[in-house]
């Protein structure tokens, strides 16, 4: 017997918007993303990309359309340029030319990574490493940027690193990001969108407005506190 | 900020150039075993004598001893190697694990228990006494290499079946069913004999030793026709291999169709390694260790693993193979057991590695 994951989601995300899919573990946010590139598939409704459907592009279009970073990456022992240039993938025909170098090595100097241009990803921290995945997902110069988890292993620096240079690339390069996270406070810092899921369907869609104590309470099934700090909201569980 | 773009293209391009040193070093060294390979025996050869011989200026016994015992000997590690090397690097990548290998994944057993209903079913096997190095013969290659191909298939059928459905079985426990597969044939390949007469039972046993020298023209050129197929397919995939490294999940946001590729070079690989072990027979862990090797020299960038996999599997075939005749000449030490010698311990120390599903087992 089969059930459905995810039904009745509906939403847009505009470029240069990032667009933060909220809500409990094993609700589908992952799958949600998933569906949008076609990793999972969607069994009815329809997904477009700039007036396209995705699901009637071919893939090497797709993936030059909407680039992916998995919660978590697989050890490939492939150094930091190699990987970065995987990112060339759905714009290679028979091998790489220089156009596609140059791309990877302005992403690494742009990403700060040259002193470990040869070094391999494994070798790396966990914040570094996130930032080789993110490269990576730049260099297929993407209109859709889907990221699961991307602060999930790093520490508070690197969280708020990783999610700072998010936030500059959506509003420098145009980019649609939508990314799932876990912390509510770093979401409504770096987000300007907030999809709220519960019982696989969308609670709440729509700006900071619609993160309340109530919508909150609701999909998490605790009790918050929102208080105002700098001009900024701050959310406190009331749960301890 | 364009110097410092350059010097990182300056630097990959540097290590994109060592590996190209070692694709070519590889290959000397082969070319160089292959003559080495065609000079050792009974009669010995100067690499002049060889050169000459290969080019049409040998005297007679040159020219039989080249043309009709070495060269299809030294031919047959060189295609069998690299057919063995490039499945077991392409199996590696698309399973998603570090021990795979005909060999290890109970293909080749298959293949050898297709082989040998073939022979004692529908074709036959007979030693050819005639002629020393190529004592068994198989009357007729093509249904023998068909039989090898489909039981060759069922397990590789199997093994992606599992693969898909149980995907927390790990590296490991798929080669337990690779064990498993292995014993099966085994003890179908053990009844076939039990029930053969003579002459069959010793074409399948000496046959199943693993014996280079049984290849000959006609079938060397139906493996060379295989292989350069497969490699051209292999080679097309190499981006896509790439990115398979990286998990599913990213390939397929890559734009790979994971499922597609795993499919047919799945059915390459099988092709591959049934031809392989219905021309020459069992020849265990080249496919395992020869791609190990070049993942320390190469890293696991598909563009250069391939053709360096290849070329390592050829001359660990063609080292085997001349020790194998020189150690205890004129006795021939039968090559598949050589290569379990150099391949076990391998394969236990990335069994022991395993746990970090780590490929260049570091």
């Amino acid at each position: 017997m089969s059930t459905n994951v995810l039904e009745d989601v509906s939403f847009t995300i505009e470029p240069g918007q990032c667009l933060a899919v909220l809500g409990n573990n094993g609700v589908g946010k992952s799958t949600l993303l998933k569906c949008i590139n076609r990793i999972c598939s969607i069994q009815a409704g329809s997904i477009y990309i700039d007036g396209k459907d995705a699901y009637k592009m071919k893939n090497k279009i797709l993936a030059q359309n909407v680039a992916y970073v998995s919660q978590k990456s697989e050890n490939s022992n492939m150094t930091v340029f190699d990987t970065i240039l995987l990112g060339r993938k759905p714009y290679i025909d028979w091998d790489i030319t220089a156009e596609d170098r140059q791309i990877v090595s302005d992403l690494i100097d742009q990403m700060g990574l040259n002193e470990y241009t040869l070094r391999d990803v494994s070798t790396l921290s966990g914040g570094e490493a996130q930032i080789v995945m993110l490269a990576r997902a730049l260099a297929q110069q993407p209109k859709v940027l889907l990221l699961d988890e991307p602060t999930s292993n790093l520490d508070l620096r690197n969280q708020h690193e990783v999610l700072k240079i998010i936030r500059n690339l959506a509003e420098t390069n145009e980019i649609c990001v939508a990314l799932v996270i876990h912390d509510l406070n770093l979401a409504i810092q770096y987000c300007d969108r907030f999809l709220l899921l519960k019982d696989a369907n969308v609670y709440s869609n729509g700006g900071i407005e619609t993160i309340t104590s109530e919508s909150i309470g609701s999909v998490y099934g605790i009790e918050v506190e929102i208080i105002e700090h700098k001009n900024k909201k701050l959310i406190i569980s009331n749960n301890y | 900020m364009s110097n410092i773009t350059s010097e990182q293209i300056d630097l990959y391009n540097r290590y994109i150039r060592r590996k190209r040193w070692i694709l070519f070093v590889t290959f000397i060294l082969m070319i160089f075993f292959a003559l080495f390979a065609m000079s050792v025996g009974s009669i010995r050869l100067s690499f002049l004598d060889i050169l000459k011989t290969l080019a049409g200026q040998g005297d007679q016994l040159s020219n039989t001893t080249i043309w009709q015992i070495r060269l299809p000997r030294v031919l047959a590690a060189i295609l069998v190697g690299a057919a063995l090397s490039s499945a077991g690097a392409v199996m590696q990548c698309v399973l998603r694990n570090p021990l795979a290998s005909a060999s290890t994944l109970g293909v080749s057993q298959g293949a050898a228990f297709g082989a040998a209903l073939g022979i004692v079913v529908f074709g036959g096997g007979v030693v050819n006494s005639a002629n020393a190095t190529s004592a068994i013969t198989i009357n007729n290659p093509y249904i023998v290499t068909l039989c090898a191909f489909v039981f060759g298939s069922v397990s590789t059928l199997i093994v992606i079946i599992i693969s898909r459905f149980k995907r927390n079985i790990g590296p490991a426990g798929l080669v337990l069913v690779g064990v498993a597969l292995s014993s099966l044939f085994g003890g179908g390949s053990t009844l076939l004999q039990y029930f053969t007469d003579d002459t069959k039972l010793g074409a399948i046993v000496f046959w199943t030793f693993g014996n280079l020298g049984s290849a000959n023209y006609k079938e060397l050129i139906v493996m060379f026709i295989a292989l350069s197929l497969t490699i051209v397919y292999f080679m097309l995939n190499r981006w896509n291999y790439n990115a398979m490294e990286s998990g599913a999940d990213t390939a397929k946001s890559l734009g790979v169709n994971t499922r597609s590729i795993m499919l047919v070079s799945m059915t390459f690989c099988s092709l591959l390694s049934a031809i392989a072990v219905s021309f020459v027979g069992i020849i265990s862990f080249v496919g395992l260790v020869a791609p190990h090797i070049m993942r320390r020299l190469v890293g696991n960038d598909y563009r250069y693993l391939l053709p360096s996999s290849a070329l390592a599997g050829s001359l660990l075939l063609i080292l085997a193979d001349t020790f194998g005749r020189s150690i205890v000449a004129p006795v021939i030490l039968p090559i598949g057991a050589l290569t379990a010698f150099l391949g076990a311990p391998m394969f236990l120390f990335l069994l022991f590695k395993g746990g970090e599903n780590n490929y260049s087992g570091k």
